[in-house]
């Protein structure tokens, strides 16, 4: 019996895409041998790492638990479209400020969470942000790190990025 | 790893879903938010040979008063129940359930009906559907059933919806006056899966437990309720010596497993431990 096959449409990153996808492809899978986007990770493969997070209509999902064929008709967001349009910019230099990166492999999907965090939880304290980044794993269990970009922040407010970084740095204004 | 080969049928309405469910039988599974159901595909624990997705589906996602009851669709997800404001005024024991419920991306995606469809014994929902009298709402090509949560966790994944039914809703009696609810479970991490959990809803009279409802969930096959403690603490204050015959009555009321997470001994201890945060709770309330 041949593999099932059914045509998806998808807005990726705000382009309109139309392929053929196997039905039990996953997301990631389709991201990142299809269309070339590796930055989504695939660690576990069932739902429990988060490696594989994007931004479905918005909102974070596991892209391990998710059909190609299901997203037909919806927008997905990935690590690279985020990053291309400026919106985690903010929280990556704050990641890199803190040394919250340090193997990779889990902050695309961090970077997800987070990017949750300071869109609707502007008041987190530590404990929250810990409790909703409870379903992302960093093997190199660079938690607090991880936990310390975030607060930085979301204490910065709405100030711009470069004033929060370079004070995290240490250094003077450029 | 890789989901094995399956047919996919997205449906557009429920009847064309039962036709689908009864052409193929019980080789086709329900996909809905997918959160349980795609490690299962991924692990290939489940190889079924078709999902037929009722994500599409335009109904089944409203949360409505109907009478006394609260009527949840079972498209709804965990971030919509977490919320809604109507869920935590009127059903105040499922609104503390809810970020218990595994993570927050997950959250986003699942729902409250794949949750009591399929009947983990460690999910919170089914505990707390059995606390409150819940009735599950079944329906398939013959019309529809309603089914008491008493009568419909029948085992482990198993429940009183028939193969070619698909659950559509779930209906729970909205708090009364008087009404205390309290939710608790242990998990060695956030998100994880309960080591044992308990959901409990007590109706005082002024300051006196006059009736108590205690289901405790990961402790067996489906979620237990604890008949003999509850007794123990009718017709008294949450005091220290209710819940201590409280305590003592568990013993008989549960029989948990040993498993990788715990044994037997130490379930029944944390099960006593959930009961004390519960009286406690009740108490500062009073």
């Amino acid at each position: 019996m041949s593999e099932a096959r059914m045509t998806t449409h998808v807005l990726v990153n705000g382009q309109a895409i139309e392929r053929e996808v196997p039905v039990r492809q996953h997301l990631v899978d389709f991201l990142r041998e299809d269309l070339g986007l590796t930055g989504s990770h695939l660690g576990c493969e069932h739902g429990v790492c988060g490696a594989c997070q994007v931004m479905i209509d918005g909102q974070v999902q596991r892209g391990c638990l998710t059909l190609a064929v299901q997203v037909d008709g919806r927008r997905v967001d990935t690590i690279e479209g985020l990053s291309d349009s400026g919106e985690l910019a903010q929280l990556q230099q704050a990641f890199l400020a803190h040394n919250a990166f340090q193997c990779g492999y889990c902050s695309s999907g961090m970077l997800l969470t987070a990017l949750h965090i300071v869109r609707h939880h502007r008041q987190a304290d530590r404990e929250t942000i810990r409790d909703l980044l409870s379903g992302n794993y960093c093997r190199c269990t660079g938690y607090q790190a991880i936990v310390d970009a975030i607060e930085s922040v979301l204490r910065a407010g709405s100030q711009p990025a470069s004033a929060s970084v370079l004070a995290a740095l240490g250094t003077k204004g450029a | 790893m890789k989901a094995a080969d399956f047919e996919y049928v997205r449906v557009r309405s429920l009847a064309q879903a039962f036709q689908e469910l009864e052409r193929r039988g019980d080789s086709a599974r329900i996909l809905a938010g997918g959160q349980s159901l795609m490690p299962m595909l991924n692990l290939r624990l489940a190889t079924p040979d078709c999902l037929i997705d009722i994500g599409g589906l335009t109904g089944l996602r409203d949360i409505r008063p109907e009478g006394q009851a609260l009527h949840i669709g079972a498209l709804v997800t965990h971030r919509q129940l977490q919320e809604s404001e109507l869920v935590a005024r009127t059903v105040p024991l499922l609104a503390q359930a809810v970020p218990h419920v595994a993570h927050l991306a997950i959250r986003n995606a699942g729902t409250i009906g794949g949750s009591l469809a399929l009947a983990d014994p460690a999910a919170e929902y089914p505990a707390v559907a059995l606390a409150l009298e819940a009735t599950l709402v079944v329906q398939g090509a013959q019309g529809e059933r309603r089914i008491a949560a008493q009568d419909y966790f029948q085992g482990l994944y198993q429940t009183a919806r028939r193969p070619q039914e698909i659950l559509t809703g779930v209906e729970f009696p909205v708090a009364a006056d008087g009404g205390r609810a309290h939710f608790s479970e242990l998990a060695r991490r956030r998100g994880d899966f309960a080591m044992v959990g308990l959901a409990a809803q007590c109706q005082f009279d002024g300051p006196v437990i006059a009736r108590a409802r205690l289901a405790y969930f990961a402790v067996s096959d489906r979620p237990v309720l604890a008949t003999g403690a509850a007794a123990a603490l009718q017709g008294r204050r949450p005091d220290d010596d209710a819940l201590r015959a409280a305590q003592a009555a568990l013993r008989a009321d549960l029989d948990p497993a040993s498993d990788l997470q715990c044994d037997s001994a130490t379930r029944l201890h944390l099960a006593g431990v959930l009961l004390a945060r519960a009286v406690e709770q009740m108490r500062q309330s009073a």
